[in-house]
């Protein structure tokens, strides 16, 4: 067990600094209106640093930064751009600590989290998308004895991204590797919740890449992130958000006539079909573990498994171990590495999730643990705790509609595989799922006919690289975390080639 | 349009098809805010979200910034004009799909202290909008 020390006190692996400007062409520039706003700690609930306020005219400067960046870093080889991704994930990999840290006080998360988890990842995706670059290669079709069509990846030129705050850096990253491999120069707005970790990442490897090839400018939704994703200027928008939101940005697409990716999130069923409970035996408990993951991240996960389906069978068994197992999850300060559930990530998070937890309670859903706020008291008191909750019910209730994004989760019971399936199916989403049984056809099956892009079958919550990431239904376009992410950052070139020396003979 | 009762609440008017009792409300504290904004940004319009992080929550956009169709429903219109003042009537939307499972309860807009929230214009005030529900009366959504 380690409890690192708060960042800024004396022991402390990280020191942020008082104040945080926009990276805009490889270098710190103050926001041109001159205005700051606080990042607060959900550890906590404390101000720790000021962050740029950006603007539509800081906006523009990165546009102008990541405009002028962009011929050249589209014209580099494959091979120096995956130079380049690679030494970042070395330098990630060599101060894993320190942005853990950074991480889990801006977000809240526990830092066995960060420092297992995101931050490993981020390195890990650097390095799958510097190989997946290396590895692709373009076509060419022989049209006839002396046509030849070749189709070459060239970028799109300048993209905006938009960061969700749930994994500030690790989503970054997922964003910012394949449209770095590539070729695109990139302006990429973090979340106000989630501002400086990104931040202290850039400080660490912003000098790795040329200037201007990536731009970072932070700032409120409707003040930064509007004027980013409705400018002409970028080629591409990507964004990881809410449904209100995705339908802007694809608005704003639309009106520009370019493309974009969505993220949406989703309220994920995790299945136990009955035979989980066959045997008493690490299975057993590796499928309980799944049901708990619910409150991995604080709930805080686009594919959290927030509602539990289990099969009428072994219904009031596994739920009673379930819940038993649950309440083992070790809740307090985010920097001890014993800590399992930490801090919601906002003040208004907090707020939502009591919502929920009320409007659960009035749509009589059976609470079966948790249920309240959580203080720890001493410097921790006025952080933003939850405790893990479980509640029983119908999946028509709003509890198992919307996705509460909290440690909170709706469970009830199916009536054999069609009724399960239907359960599961029955949601606007379609991002994530697990599937849990000993019989690998009906996991198959089951995989199969859930309406979701990643389902889970016999894990949960493992996100390596390589294994494609999005949404079905209501819950996004596109795929990240896989090479077919290149897709969305490049346009395809045909030339077409003539090797004959015979005239069409039209005119 | 809509009633101001005496204790500041601003209640919908009804306009859904075929019914007769208001879905949604707001607090006098966001009708202050809204008063407020709209001062910056003209007129407003709602549209509640559903799904990820800053999701589920209402989103607050100068009026038409957010193109809605077919797919949304209007669940009320709101004046939060004070006494004597001309109409500020700010629409409620929901898209259709998420009015399916929502349906059944009634919607109060309140404030709460936070940060960031989409592209909703309150979220540089420190403060964002909330939803706190209750049943509705005639509703009966798991018979």
């Amino acid at each position: 067990m380690t409890v690192y020390a708060a960042p800024g006190t004396p022991d402390a692996k990280i020191t942020f600094k008082p104040r945080y400007e926009n990276w805009i062409g490889g270098e710190w520039v103050k926001p041109v209106k001159g205005q700051y706003f606080e990042d607060i700690s959900p550890v906590n609930g404390k101000p720790f640093a000021e962050v740029a306020r950006g603007t539509a005219e800081d906006i523009e400067l990165a546009l102008d930064a990541a405009h002028k960046a962009a011929p050249a870093w589209g014209k580099t080889s494959a091979t120096a751009r995956a130079a380049v991704l690679n030494k970042m994930a070395d330098v990630i990999d060599a101060n894993i600590e320190l942005l853990a840290l950074a991480e889990t006080w801006d977000n809240g998360k526990a830092v066995r989290e960060t420092l297992n988890a995101d931050i490993p990842l981020a390195a890990d995706h650097f390095r799958y998308f510097a190989a997946a670059i290396r590895a692709q290669e373009g076509s060419f079709a022989e049209m006839d004895g002396d046509m030849t069509a070749y189709h070459y990846h060239e970028p799109l030129g300048v993209v905006g991204q938009i960061i969700p705050w749930n994994f500030p850096i690790l989503m970054a990253v997922w964003k910012l590797a394949p449209a770095l491999a590539a070729g695109n120069t990139v302006v990429l707005k973090p979340a106000e919740q989630t501002p400086v970790s990104i931040l202290v990442l850039m400080e660490l490897i912003g000098d790795i890449l040329p200037p201007g090839v990536v731009n970072i400018v932070n700032g409120f939704g409707v003040e930064a992130g509007k004027p980013l994703a409705s400018s002409p200027r970028i080629r591409k928008i990507a964004f990881t958000g809410e449904t209100t939101t995705g339908r802007l940005i694809l608005q704003y697409a639309s009106a520009n006539i370019i493309p974009a990716t969505l993220e949406l999130g989703g309220k994920s069923p995790n299945v136990f079909f009955s035979d989980v409970a066959d045997h008493d035996d690490a299975f057993y408990d590796k499928c309980q573990e799944g049901f708990a993951l619910f409150a991995f991240n604080q709930g805080e996960v686009c594919t959290a498994p927030s509602r539990a389906l289990i099969e009428k069978p072994i219904y009031d068994k596994f739920l009673g171990d379930a819940v038993k197992r649950t309440a083992l999850a070790v809740q307090g300060n985010p920097l001890d590495t014993d800590t399992m559930v930490g801090a919601q990530a906002s003040n208004d998070q907090l707020e939502k999730i009591l919502s929920y937890i009320d409007i659960g309670k009035q749509e009589g859903a059976k609470l079966l643990l948790g249920g309240e706020r959580v203080d720890l008291g001493g410097d921790l008191t006025d952080g933003y705790y939850v405790q893990p909750t479980i509640f029983e019910g119908h999946n028509k209730m709003r509890l198992f509609q919307e996705e509460i994004f909290g440690p909170v989760l709706a469970v009830t019971s199916f009536d054999g595989y069609d009724d399960g399936i239907a359960i599961a199916n029955d949601t606007l989403y379609g991002l994530g799922a697990g599937v849990w049984s000993r019989n690998g056809n009906v996991a198959y099956r089951a995989g199969r006919d859930i309406q979701a892009g990643r389902v889970w079958i016999n894990n949960y919550h493992a996100y390596p690289a390589g294994a494609a990431f999005g949404g079905y239904k209501s819950s996004g376009i596109g795929r990240e975390n896989s090479r077919l992410a290149l897709d969305h950052y490049q346009q395809t070139k045909n030339l077409l080639v003539s090797y004959s020396e015979d005239k069409l003979g039209f005119f | 349009m809509s009633v101001i009762e005496t204790n500041g609440i601003v209640t919908a008017s009804v306009t859904v098809a075929g019914e007769t009792i208001p879905r949604v409300e707001f607090l006098p504290v966001t009708v202050e805010l809204l008063r407020k904004l709209w001062v910056q940004y003209g007129p407003l319009m709602i549209h509640q979200s559903g799904g990820c992080c800053d999701g589920s929550s209402p989103m607050c956009f100068p009026a038409g910034d957010f193109l809605t169709s077919a797919q949304d429903v209007l669940l009320g219109r709101l004046d939060i004009a004070p006494a004597g003042g001309g109409p500020q009537v700010i629409d409620f939307w929901m898209s259709a799909e998420q009015f399916e499972y929502w349906s059944h309860t009634f919607l109060t807009v309140d404030v709460v202290k936070g940060r960031g929230s989409g592209f909703s214009v309150e979220s540089p005030e420190g403060v964002r909008f909330m939803i706190r529900s209750r049943l509705m009366e005639t509703a009966t959504p798991f018979a």
